[in-house]
């Protein structure tokens, strides 16, 4: 936890220092008859930013907050493998939505964590994993009119089914 | 007696078939959501914003602040059978709750909360029929300067009684300020702050991108590592004789925490930044601490149930308060709202008293009718719920999960924001382990927004002399109290450190 918090607070003032940076790309000054500039707002924003990583290093180095203390890692194993298996998940589904759909990456995602994260059964997994995202895509392009990503050309027939059904 | 003409239109507004409708959903959902640990109203109205563009905003608003009210009635749902806060406002209520529960009065407790809630929620809904015309009356008057200074005053409350580090709060908000930012400068009209020459950052950043992301995925993964699915559940035996003497009990065991919670919760609930969690822990404090048994606190007393209950009920409609009158939120929940308003084309604020009254005073109407379809529901429905909770969380964080995205999606129509919500997501998980406070991060790009053109216009106005905001008859008052409350844990640990030397 103790090396974490100051890696933490290092990364965020180098995020800083990149925004102060950005940020002057427009004038961070006052400009006669306008006001300040378009960069004035979140250059000074970002300096603060830059500030507050000084004192939450400052407290780190002071031994002041929890986490500088801790002598705890930051996550155990059973933490880790749950950001990677459940966060690794996510971004999976989120990937695979240019290439299969939404509703097809969350037939997937849903199947992925139901049988194997949370170990149900096949009936229930396949039950949830085929009826939800069926009932979100009558949710969103019927009632809603809103059109998710359809994911890669293979996937058309079976949008062409189901748009068959709504109209 | 123009008000009560007012609330009575606004009564009715609420009472239509539509309306009604969305209050005994909203509400339901929003006691489920209240009642799984790890979910409380925010992350509800978070997830399930981008739904309501189906409907009219003030059918809307209608909907997301039933959810409102239905999770703080939920909270105490969990707290009480699983001795699991379903949410933070209902910590306090398992220090006596859980108690009970395991005396074999778990009955007691859950009914004892349900009408500390409804009689919190009842008394602050009175009190901001009266008080909201009133103060958006004067707020009416107010300029630029007046409302930077209180979106000032609203990061300051933050900073002074949030109670988090305050190094990471300041960081906080202002990281949520300059995501706000990002996109293209309103006045000049050129690009700005483009990340990483990502194109996909010339859209900006919308709130319910954050809000997703923090709410949504961080949230559900915090509580997938930290609960370990280590929960087991006390069944409540409930009949309806049951029912009526426990209603006596829970009256006559628990009104003085009642009173004070619906009191206090009330107005810890309009401070901008304190909201319902420290309106409840307050709440249950002045209760033991004025009361004749104290000793009875912590081991089972209804008066330790109610207080906390009925402070988060009426501390939420407080917080619904500065949000409508003066545009600022009083909550995490009540800013994701105010962001909503701001997508369905209304101004948050005092105006909005005066073009869209009848937007306005149908909300009001419907927190009446959302208090008593709470109570009722929520009385009705305990064995269900309760059975509810026993859905493992494997099948409940995936439906979270998957509705985060397509919600998200569905508000953002774009997949660099849906990325952006994933990463915002993981990085509130590590943000959270190291104490960096989120909930600033949240109404900082609510209120951006608001705050930057308001200060470049009084800056505009005053010549670029920042006096501006302590020479204007009520811009200085608040601006004053809001670098108080800035430099007020700098005074206290001043005084710390003197009586250290003193002692």
């Amino acid at each position: 936890m103790r090396q974490g918090e100051i890696s933490l607070a290092g990364l965020f003032a180098l995020f800083s220092l990149y925004l102060m940076w950005k940020a002057s790309e427009l004038p961070i000054g006052y400009i006669r008859g306008t006001g300040p500039g378009g960069g004035f707002w979140p250059f000074w924003l970002s300096f603060v930013m830059l500030l507050s990583c000084g004192a939450i290093a400052w407290n780190w180095w002071r031994g002041k907050s929890p986490a500088s203390t801790s002598r705890e890692p930051l996550l155990d194993a059973f933490g880790w493998r749950t950001v990677i298996l459940v966060g690794g998940g996510v971004v999976a589904f989120v990937a695979l939505i240019n290439v299969i759909s939404m509703y097809g990456a969350i037939a997937i995602f849903l199947a992925y964590y139901l049988r194997f994260l949370g170990r149900h059964s096949w009936w229930l997994t396949l039950a949830i994993a085929i009826l939800l995202p069926i009932g979100l895509f009558f949710f969103f392009e019927a009632a809603m009119l809103i059109s998710m990503p359809q994911g890669m050309p293979f996937t058309q027939p079976f949008f062409d089914v189901m748009y068959d059904i709504i109209y | 007696m123009e008000v009560l003409s007012f609330l009575a239109d606004g009564v009715l507004l609420a009472l239509e078939p539509i309306n009604i409708m969305l209050i005994l959903i909203g509400v339901t959902v929003g006691l489920f959501i209240g009642a799984m640990p790890g979910l409380g109203s925010v992350n509800g109205v978070a997830i399930l914003l981008p739904i309501t563009f189906l409907v009219p905003p003030g059918s809307a608003i209608i909907f997301l602040a039933a959810i409102y009210y239905g999770a703080m009635y939920g909270g105490a749902i969990s707290s009480v059978t699983l001795g699991i806060p379903g949410a933070s406002t209902a910590v306090a209520t398992t220090f006596d709750g859980r108690p009970l529960a395991l005396q074999g009065r778990a009955s007691l407790a859950l009914v004892t909360a349900a009408i500390a809630s409804f009689v919190g929620g009842t008394v602050a809904t009175v009190f901001f029929t009266l008080f909201a015309p009133l103060l958006a009356n004067l707020a009416l008057s107010f300029g630029p300067p007046e409302i930077f200074a209180l979106m000032l005053l609203a990061f300051a409350t933050f900073v002074g009684l949030g109670g988090d580090d305050i190094p990471k709060t300041i960081f906080s908000i202002c990281f949520g300020l300059v995501l706000a930012t990002v996109g293209f400068d309103t006045i000049s009209g050129e690009p700005r702050l483009v990340l990483f020459e990502i194109d996909g950052f010339l859209r900006g950043i919308g709130f319910i991108v954050l809000a997703i992301g923090v709410y949504g995925i961080g949230e559900m993964l915090w509580t997938i590592v930290e609960t370990r699915g280590e929960i087991t559940t006390t069944n409540p035996k409930m009949t309806a004789k049951g029912l009526a003497a426990d209603t006596k009990e829970a009256v006559k065991r628990g009104w003085k925490g009642t009173t004070i919670g619906s009191f206090l919760g009330f107005f810890v609930g309009v401070l901008p930044a304190a909201g319902a969690t420290p309106g409840s822990l307050m709440s249950y404090g002045v209760a033991k601490m004025i009361s004749k048994r104290p000793e009875e606190y912590g081991s089972g007393s209804p008066d330790g149930v109610a207080a906390p209950e009925a402070a988060n009920n009426s501390a939420s409609t407080g917080a619904m308060l500065p949000m409508l009158t003066l545009g600022i939120p009083g909550s995490p929940t009540t800013a994701i709202l105010l962001g909503g308003m701001v997508i369905w084309g209304l101004t948050p604020g005092p105006r909005l008293f005066v073009d869209e009254s009848e937007f306005v005073w149908g909300l009001i109407g419907s927190f009446y009718i959302s208090n008593v379809a709470s109570l009722l529901i929520n009385l009705a429905f305990i064995p269900l719920f309760v059975w509810m909770l026993r859905m493992p969380f494997t099948i409940l964080a995936p439906l979270i999960f998957v509705l985060s995205i397509i919600g998200g999606f569905a508000a953002a129509r774009s997949m660099h924001d849906i990325w952006l919500i994933v990463i915002f997501g993981l990085g509130a998980f590590f943000m959270r382990k190291f104490d960096y406070p989120l909930a600033p991060a949240v109404l900082a790009i609510v209120l951006g927004p608001i705050a930057e053109p308001t200060l470049r216009q009084s800056l505009l106005l005053s010549s670029g002399d920042p006096s501006i905001f302590f020479t204007r008859p009520i811009a200085a008052p608040i601006t004053i109290i809001a670098i108080i409350l800035i430099l007020l844990p700098a005074f206290k640990l001043l005084r710390r450190k003197r009586e250290l030397v003193e002692g």
